[in-house]
């Protein structure tokens, strides 16, 4: 159970597949356009059903709710080898490869 | 309270938009396809003076113009005796959202606050976002971005996410969708909803406040080197940052030519949901720099203050390999860690200078912020993880969407010239909506302004096409 005044991710079906509109490629169209905005709970909530949220500029929003206290877990990824072999490379160019350590 | 179904919010779209701009773009159209497009940049009644200040109120611009020592003389050694122009980089990252974009805020966030706005949305998932996000900061004004940012299993493109954290970071409210142009639609229903001020990146406010780039790079030249510079090189995507920095050198009498250059990402359709996470580049690239080129009217605006092809002499394109290693020749030789995205011209003038003698400066008029998810590192594990095989190779042998090749040797970049007379025959195929005609001499000048040619040029282009359709 999520509390009122919680901040949460709220997920929405803006369109429904047989709703998109005429440009979008086939692939596009066999899926909704969905959308997500984070706010606080206005009332108590279960995870996976309807809720409302105030956003950040004021606006009420309805959704499902699909996540407590959202955080970014983006990062720099995997290791990736090409980038240092490619570094010590241009710097063999630049500088001869006998000065490399 | 107004249907708010997809065919009745598109259907209101200008009136929705007259009123989210502050503009009636009525007053700009001319008989026919024609249009005033002077007329529309003087709209804002600001000179470039205005302009600058405006910049100096959100401590925007007055980036340094970085001399690439190195990187000069690494391209001089695959160039001709002589040849190798000196590499200058106007080191935008330095603005305080991290990108030229804050430019093309600060103006539009200025006009917003000056006609009483409350808030100011935009619709973008590029660096613009978090530049409106910074400004409106600043001004005190609620700020909304839209982006395109997951696709419908909701796998978001790293760099977008980061674009959204910076965007939350600055105060903003950020809405995220899965793929489609539809996010138009969604733009709509809530600049209706708010009443905020649409912060377009298409405006003549956005495009003017670029204006202010093009007139430093002029100034620091003469400045700095005691002439101006001898070529420009401009990343093109929907055609403003080309567009306002041309016209900012025009403004300081400067007369050098501007070249456009995109990563080629031929072959990836922009809408589509399973190819949207099969891109590292999510701007910068040729999905929006040919359209936006051969037909700037595709914007949110009723017309669009960005008409590249006006202003550029030459189109090139380089490949995400291309770029990514370029990207760390700035790293490991220049000591600058800055954004893949924004290098893309970079990579297009380490080619572009060796055609230019020793003594010519050529500038590149952009850097971005970098860090996770908005590097290379980031984009390229990220690709690795969605199948599109990485290697170290020949650059020119790859497919967008399932190959990124990284250059073995500097030598292999190579900036690859585009037809600009097959953009300018689809730019008159698009004007026309395909159905050419030989128009009427004040269309004619309209149209040889459009794609920067004189008018007998553009009379023997069209009745040449139109030779051919017979």
């Amino acid at each position: 159970m999520s509390k009122k005044g919680d901040w949460v991710l709220l997920q929405n079906i803006i369109l429904k597949p047989d709703q998109r509109a005429p440009q979008v490629p086939e692939d596009t169209k066999q899926v909704p356009l969905i959308q997500w905005v984070k706010g606080w709970l206005t009332q108590d909530a279960q995870m996976g059903q309807e809720a409302s949220a105030t956003t950040r500029t004021g606006r009420v929003i309805k959704g499902t709710l699909v996540e407590e206290a959202p955080a970014y877990h983006h990062s720099f990824g995997q290791f990736i080898p090409e980038l240092l072999q490619v570094q010590e490379s241009i710097k063999a160019a630049m500088w001869g490869e006998e000065e490399q350590a | 309270m107004s249907d708010v179904s997809y065919q009745a919010v598109m259907g209101r779209k200008n009136q929705i938009m007259k009123a989210a701009v502050g503009l009636d773009y009525a007053q700009f159209e001319r008989e026919g396809i024609a249009f005033d497009y002077e007329s529309m940049m003087a709209s804002s009644n600001l000179n470039i003076g205005d302009v600058m200040d405006v910049m100096a109120s959100f401590n925007v611009g007055n980036t340094p113009l970085a001399e690439l020592k190195n990187i000069t003389a690494l391209a001089r050694r695959y160039a001709k005796s002589g040849f190798g122009a000196r590499i200058m980089v106007k080191d935008e990252a330095c603005n305080p959202s991290g990108s030229f974009k804050a430019r093309r805020a600060a103006l539009s966030v200025h006009i917003a606050k000056k006609l009483g706005y409350k808030g100011v949305i935009t619709a973008t998932s590029g660096n613009y976002g978090a530049a409106v996000a910074s400004c409106c900061a600043k001004a005190g004004l609620k700020c909304i971005v839209v982006q395109e940012c997951f696709d419908s299993g909701g796998k978001g493109q790293p760099e977008i996410i980061e674009k959204a954290r910076k965007c939350e970071a600055l105060g903003a409210e950020v809405i995220q969708l899965s793929v489609g142009p539809e996010l138009f639609y969604v733009f709509l229903r809530l600049l209706e909803q708010t009443g905020y001020f649409n912060a377009s990146l298409y405006t003549p406010f956005a495009i003017q406040g670029v204006e202010s780039l093009g007139y430093e790079i002029a100034l620091q030249c003469r400045a700095q080197f005691g002439k101006d510079p001898d070529m420009v090189v401009a990343t093109n995507a929907g055609g403003g940052n080309l567009t306002g920095t041309a016209r900012g050198l025009l403004q300081a009498g400067c007369k050098a030519p501007v070249v456009a250059a995109s990563v080629d990402l031929k072959g990836l359709h922009m809408a589509s949901d399973t190819q949207f996470n099969r891109k590292s580049f999510t701007t910068g690239h040729t999905g929006f720099g040919m359209p936006f080129t051969t037909w700037p009217d595709r914007s949110d605006v009723p017309r669009s203050a960005a008409r590249p092809l006006r202003y550029m002499q030459r189109y090139v394109t380089v490949t995400q390999g291309e770029v990514f290693y370029t990207t760390e020749m700035l790293a490991v030789l220049e000591g600058m860690e800055r954004g893949p995205a924004g290098n893309t011209s970079l990579t297009a003038a380490f080619s572009l200078a060796q055609e230019l003698p020793e003594d010519a400066i050529l500038v590149v008029q952009e850097t971005e912020y970098t860090g996770a998810g908005k590097h290379q590192n980031a984009q390229l594990a990220f690709a690795r993880e969605n199948g599109i095989e990485i290697k170290i190779g020949d650059p020119r042998v790859q497919t967008p969407g399932q190959t990124i090749v990284l250059p073995k040797d500097p030598k292999q970049i190579k900036a690859v010239e585009v037809d600009i007379n097959r953009l300018r025959r689809s730019f008159i195929n698009n004007a026309f909506v395909k159905d050419v005609r030989l128009p009427d001499e004040a269309t004619l000048a309209y149209l040889a302004a459009e794609i920067n040619l004189p008018v007998e040029g553009t009379r023997a282009l069209i009745e040449n096409m139109l030779e051919e359709s017979k």
